[in-house]
């Protein structure tokens, strides 16, 4: 398709050149050529056929560091790494959903330097901060406003419902060496049409930027309006993109140094059976990241049974050599 | 005249496409290479550590725990369950046996017993003869395992090394009703020392020993306690059990405080629920079906939240004494 429009420009630039004195010519032929190939790529960057493979200058998968990368830099400076990375988990909840409210609180919450939960109502068995809001877009914006102006020292944000489970220790080694000064939109990234937005079931990461941008476009009734302007209503995931694309931020795939997702939003056993199905000789090694941050989908128990598989269950005698450190939680028994 | 300005002409549209070509040429090899780049990293291999292949174990387990697994399967499970161990965990055997009524190449030992569950003491009786006739020196504890158990061989040999394969030992979930000094869960996997399987085996030879019931692990715990065969305690430094027969979430799930559920009755250590039920060092877990085969291997070797510091390490300070507590129903 592209070779077929440039050849017609080709052609007609031919025509154009009888035009021209002969002196130089070939030179003139030459600039001009180059020039003609210049605005035929700009062009057909800009046409929605572009294949979605090429990567526009805003990278579309952001990687863990690797090992050698880590190596460059000094004790020091890993221990400052390590010690400055702290998460703020937004957790959103509702009455409803009382008893993976309760799991996550008694689970993987507790390993967010400081998880705050938001809830849609008032309930009178778990606390939370009421936004007092029905409609889910508008609550996501008031407990992400909130976040934003309670952030204190935390530079990076996770959103995430209670029926997703998340390893926040592998979320802070995959933003490890990623600036929060810049705008940082990472998940599961997935394209619906033109856009690319981070799936909700997987949970989102934002950087301080990022959210900071976000909370100020929030302010604009045009670009982000607060009742969404459409006949049918964009769910919030596909609403946080749009907004925050007006902003220059793009979703990012969170992947290891392999280029394995990181955050799933399915459960672990979804996962495997898909790999049984696919890689039968091959199933674990198949299937997910040893460095996952996200599964969802599971049960109240199974995220129980998951603190447990993810953070006790182990063969003994194999050690890892980390270059991080992160400690077991205060006051908590099923880790 | 016109003969010129063709040839200038000429010149032109070469330069012309010169220009464009080399430019365009210029754009995709920019863009290849950054393709290239990509799909080079995304083809290099997990690099999920390698477990240490069974003949390079660490020393601390000592070079007297090899582990002879034999599976208790038959032909119908073949395909759907012991497939997928055989896939998984298995592989970590020093020496691994499957016990079916047909011989195969899976491959699978036929003992001349008929599937069945009336059959099963008569069929672990006959597997125990089999592995002394032929498999003694290849091993020294011997692990009875289901089609259906998952079991994680490196915190198995951690939990042997402290113990002495030539004196008459065996280990599992101990269980208290019917025999004395108590019984080892079927279920749950139990493993035997040298000396165990061969006095095992003595006893039927001489009589001492008879099939007189069909429950396999009670039946084979009242041999045992005959050949003077003791049952040592799994559990961990904290107390904390290593063998189980359900699934996990029979314990791990934290429940309120309530009188023993059917599955824990026969606990000869008296059970927790919740978090302190089981050791990090879990070894076993029963009614494992195919999916969650995997599942376990992925939780155990797999997905880890890294640099984290795990609160249990038994290998520092002092271990705290566990204290046994008989329950008398």
């Amino acid at each position: 398709m592209l070779f077929l429009q440039l050849f017609i420009f080709s052609l007609v630039q031919h025509l154009y050149a009888t035009m021209l004195s002969e002196g130089g010519s070939f030179i003139k032929g030459v600039v001009l050529g180059g020039l003609f190939c210049l605005v035929v790529s700009l062009l057909s960057s800009f046409s929605s056929v572009t294949e979605s493979n090429t990567d526009d200058h805003h990278h579309h998968h952001v990687k863990a560091a690797s090992k050698d990368e880590l190596k460059h830099f000094s004790d020091g400076q890993l221990l400052e790494l390590n010690n400055r990375i702290q998460v703020y988990c937004i957790i959103m909840v509702q009455p409803k959903n009382l008893v993976y409210w309760a799991t996550t609180l008694d689970t993987w919450s507790k390993h967010c330097d400081k998880p705050v939960f938001y809830t849609s109502e008032a309930s009178k068995a778990l606390e939370a901060i009421d936004l007092n809001e029905k409609d889910d877009w508008s609550r996501l914006r008031k407990a992400l406003t909130h976040a934003y102006k309670n952030a204190g020292d935390l530079r990076w944000f996770f959103l995430a419902q209670p029926t997703t489970f998340a390893i926040i220790e592998n979320l802070k080694y995959l933003v490890l060496t990623k600036d929060p000064e810049e705008p940082f939109y990472l998940g599961r990234a997935v394209k619906s049409g033109e856009l690319e937005y981070v799936e909700y079931d997987g949970g989102i990461v934002l950087s301080y930027e990022a959210l900071k941008r976000l909370v100020q476009v929030f302010q604009d009734e045009e670009k982000c309006p607060e009742k969404g302007r459409a006949l049918w209503k964009l769910s919030e995931d596909k609403q946080l993109a749009v907004c925050l694309k007006y902003t220059g931020v793009f979703a990012e795939n969170g992947e290891d140094t392999n280029g394995k997702g990181l955050f799933n939003t399915k459960s672990v056993d979804s996962l495997i059976q898909d790999s049984m199905r696919d890689n039968p000789t091959d199933v674990v090694e198949g299937c997910c990241s040893d460095l996952a941050v996200t599964f969802n989908g599971m049960s109240p128990n199974q995220m129980q049974v998951m603190m447990f598989g993810v953070y006790r269950l182990r063969p003994y005698g194999h050690d890892f050599h980390d270059l991080l450190t992160f400690y077991p939680p205060e006051g908590s028994d099923n880790d | 005249m016109r003969k010129v300005r063709n040839m200038s002409t000429w010149i032109f549209t070469m330069g012309m496409v010169t220009g464009f070509l080399s430019l365009h040429l210029l754009f995709s090899s920019m863009v290849s290479v950054e393709k290239v780049n990509n799909s080079v990293q995304g083809i290099k291999p997990g690099t999920g550590h390698q477990d240490p292949p069974a003949g390079e174990r660490d020393n601390k387990t000592g070079n007297d725990t090899r582990i002879l697994c034999w599976i208790m399967t038959g032909p119908k499970n073949l395909e759907t369950r012991t497939k997928h161990v055989k896939e998984t965990w298995a592989k970590r055997c020093d020496k691994v046996l499957f016990m079916s009524s047909v011989k195969t190449d899976f491959p699978t030992v036929e003992l001349n017993v008929s599937e069945g569950r009336d059959n099963l003491y008569w069929k672990t009786i006959r597997a125990l003869q089999y592995i002394h006739q032929h498999h003694l020196d290849e091993a020294d504890w011997f692990l009875k395992a289901d089609d259906d158990t998952f079991v994680v061989l490196e915190n198995l040999h951690h939990i042997l090394s402290r113990h002495d394969p030539e004196k008459p030992f065996y280990l599992g979930r101990r269980f208290m009703p019917f025999i004395r000094q108590g019984y080892m869960s079927g279920g749950a996997g139990y493993v035997l020392s040298k000396e165990a399987l061969r006095r095992f085996v003595k006893g039927f030879s001489t009589g001492e020993c008879t099939h007189f019931s069909s429950i396999e692990d009670m039946a084979l715990g009242k041999c045992l306690e005959t050949m003077k065969v003791e049952p040592a305690d799994s559990r961990d430094e904290h107390g904390r059990q290593t063998f189980h027969p359900y699934p996990p979430d029979y314990y791990i799930v934290r429940q309120p405080s309530r009188p023993r559920p059917w599955y824990l009755i026969y606990d000869h250590y008296a059970p927790v629920e919740g978090p302190g039920c089981c050791s990090d060092f879990v070894i076993s877990f029963h009614y494992i079906y195919a999916v969650q085969q995997y599942v376990l291997e992925y939780l155990t070797y797999h997905l880890r939240p890294y640099g984290y510091k795990y609160r249990f390490k038994p290998d520092e300070k002092a271990q705290v004494n566990k204290t046994e507590n008989i329950n008398l129903l």
